[in-house]
């Protein structure tokens, strides 16, 4: 039985408070600790940034909610402070960056298999194999660049191998556009999916925009910026699933109903002991907020917040390695296409996006260059070079 | 608070293959099994190519600024009509201001670290650090009155100024990090001591070259305390490592 929504109280929001010494506590250890540790911090530091994000957004919308919107968004904030500060300093971006394209994988995958709607999962299952790609054009940036092996940060979790040729990822927004969900029918947990790729890819694009110029090196930073320009894509896909018919207290709602489900998610998988207790802290913040959010909906739309998302949370996000299944779905369909939201066949790609990415492509495609010959290896593909002196 | 002998203890670090065999064998299915195949795979040219253009069509840093006092101009123009370049020297200076400036910071921060680890050095007194530190500090100051007297201006960030800032990024995070022990300190102490002490032997020789024979000996007496320096944190060095050796 998972988790009720509205028998816990949760921390009530005058209780939510944070020193600074708690804000910059001590990080997790990038070598002792479970890949999926790493991959829980960047997944809840995407969700609390895209909660700040859309508390800034509906603020500049409404003038109505913005003292609870305020309230809420500075707990929010000092939330993803205390979990994106656990990520140690050892981290160089690069690594971290890998970091991020395992929780783009492993997460994208997980979704797509508990995902009921068929054209969500498709989508999410098409977004995937770009990610997957993005991992190996990394992972040869590190190699060839830092000389270092990303297997460091994956924890042979993740395959490093090539997917959907990030090459060919580059479309027409119009290709990029996909069918949103029905509020009034979609299950909680198809809400709450979408909104979990929207946050994970949106932080993901905002990070590579961040690191990119701070790289000396010519084909990090032509590589950065080609990959982010894919996430600037994908946060477009993944946004346009959500319902744009949702008032703003329900899209609220929804927010804080799966913050608490992806802190549950992680306060269920998580060994280590003293980050578990943080996963449980804020799963009780976050109870609070839905909660206080939950009685907005009734003074202010008349209605009760369980129609919106349910009595209880869905079961929770496995974090483990979905290889079998990014495999699986790798050998199915790395040749789909976008046309418009539908998917299609290699030779139905609309003219559109192929011009499009002829120019782009047409001095140069960086995720070529960088990871031209590339296979990895354990201990970086100089140890085959060695073999070979 | 993690000790040198701390810091080397036995654990569970995952980052090898052989943490797990089972993941291990599914993760080398995408690695290239047959290591005696010629290295067909490997192609660094595209790469190499690349940054080639980049470098081609590269922008300095930036620049130098010319002397702004009478005197330092003057002299700064009767050397380059000898084919001198005082700018180069300059840039030279500023690069060990701002190396001497940063070094004794990134003490500083060893200073708090030896603090916490007292205990772990036998013999040694925190005020030989803080010596080591101040005569970073006067080292600077000595740099800066140089400028000065060539009629430059030192709080001017020169080209080499900058790439001490991008240089030493590394050492600062491995000395600040809370996580680090005395020894992980003490050598990267020791590699800041070995650029620095190469740094002075340029700066000799230029000064030299540009007739400035007060400064060249000035700075012999530096770089004979940055020589001291290197002697002393090797030796911390070491005796913390072999210890720590002997601990475990």
């Amino acid at each position: 039985m998972t988790l009720a929504l509205f028998d816990d109280r949760g921390t009530p929001l005058d209780r939510q408070r944070f020193t600074w010494r708690e804000l910059a506590g001590k990080p997790i250890s990038k070598l002792d600790d479970d890949a999926f540790t790493r991959v829980r911090v960047i997944l809840m530091n995407g969700i609390e940034s895209e909660q700040v994000r859309f508390l800034h957004a509906a603020a500049r919308m409404n003038g109505e909610h913005r003292l609870p919107l305020a309230q809420v968004r500075r707990i929010e904030h000092h939330q993803q402070t205390m979990v994106n500060w656990l990520l140690g300093a050892d981290h160089s971006p690069l690594e971290t960056t890998i970091g991020y394209e395992q929780v783009a994988i492993e997460i994208t995958a997980a979704l797509a298999q508990q995902e009921p709607d068929p054209y969500l999962a498709q989508t999410y299952r098409f977004g995937l194999l770009e990610d997957f790609d993005h991992m190996y054009r990394y992972a040869a940036l590190m190699d060839r660049v830092e000389g270092k092996d990303a297997n460091n940060i994956l924890q042979s979790y993740t395959d490093i191998a090539p997917g959907r040729p990030t090459v060919v990822e580059h479309r027409a927004p119009e290709n990029d556009l996909r069918k949103p969900f029905d509020r009034r029918t979609a299950a909680p947990i198809t809400k709450m999916n979408a909104l979990t790729l929207v946050a994970a890819e949106h932080q993901t694009h905002d990070y590579y925009m961040h690191v990119g110029p701070l790289f000396a090196d010519p084909v990090a930073r032509q590589l950065y910026a080609e990959i982010a320009s894919i996430e600037e894509q994908h946060v477009t896909q993944y946004e346009s699933l959500l319902d744009p018919t949702q008032t703003l207290l329900e899209q609220w709602l929804l927010h804080e109903a799966n913050e608490a489900y992806n802190y549950y998610s992680c306060v269920q998988s998580e060994p280590n002991s003293r980050i578990k207790a943080i996963w449980e802290r804020m799963l009780d913040y976050e109870l609070g907020h839905l909660r206080f959010v939950g009685e907005l909906m009734k003074k202010h739309e008349r209605r009760d917040p369980v129609e919106v998302i349910g009595e209880r949370l869905p079961e929770p996000i496995p974090f483990e390695s979905q290889r079998e299944f990014v495999r699986a779905t790798l050998a199915k369909e790395v040749d789909l296409r976008a046309d418009g939201p539908d998917y299609v066949s290699l030779e139905e790609e609309p003219q559109s996006s192929i011009d499009y990415r002829n120019h782009m492509n047409s001095e140069g495609s960086p995720s070529e260059t960088v990871s031209k010959g590339y296979t990895w290896r354990p201990g970086t593909e100089l140890t085959r070079q060695a073999v070979n002196l | 608070m993690p000790t040198s002998t701390a810091s080397t203890r036995l654990g569970k670090n995952r980052t090898g293959m052989q943490t797990s065999p089972a993941l291990a064998k599914a993760m080398l299915e995408n690695a290239e099994e047959d290591v005696t195949e010629p290295t067909a795979s490997f192609d660094g040219q595209a790469l190499a190519e690349m940054r080639a253009s980049y470098i081609r069509d590269a922008d300095p840093l930036g620049s130098i600024p010319p002397p702004t006092t009478a005197k330092g101009a003057a002299k700064s123009g009767a050397k380059m009509m000898t084919g001198k370049r005082p700018q180069a020297f300059l840039d030279k200076l500023g690069e060990r201001l701002a190396y001497e400036r940063g070094g004794a910071r990134l003490y500083d921060a060893a200073i708090a670290k030896f603090l916490a680890h007292a205990s772990e050095l036998r013999g040694v007194n925190v005020e030989e650090l803080r010596q080591i530190r101040d005569e970073e500090v006067a080292h600077a100051l000595l740099v800066q009155e140089c400028i000065e007297q060539l009629g430059a201006d030192p709080t001017v960030q020169t080209p080499s100024a900058d790439l001490v800032g991008v240089q030493t990024m590394g050492l600062l995070q491995a000395v600040t990090d809370p996580r680090t022990s005395l020894a992980h300190t003490l050598n990267t102490l020791l590699a800041a001591e070995l650029i620095d002490e190469a740094g002075w032997e340029i700066l000799i020789a230029m000064a030299e070259n540009m007739g400035q024979s007060d400064m060249a000996a000035r700075f012999r007496e530096a770089e004979e305390r940055e020589q001291e320096h290197v002697f002393k944190v090797r030796g911390w060095y070491e005796a913390l490592t072999v210890e720590t050796e002997r601990l475990v």
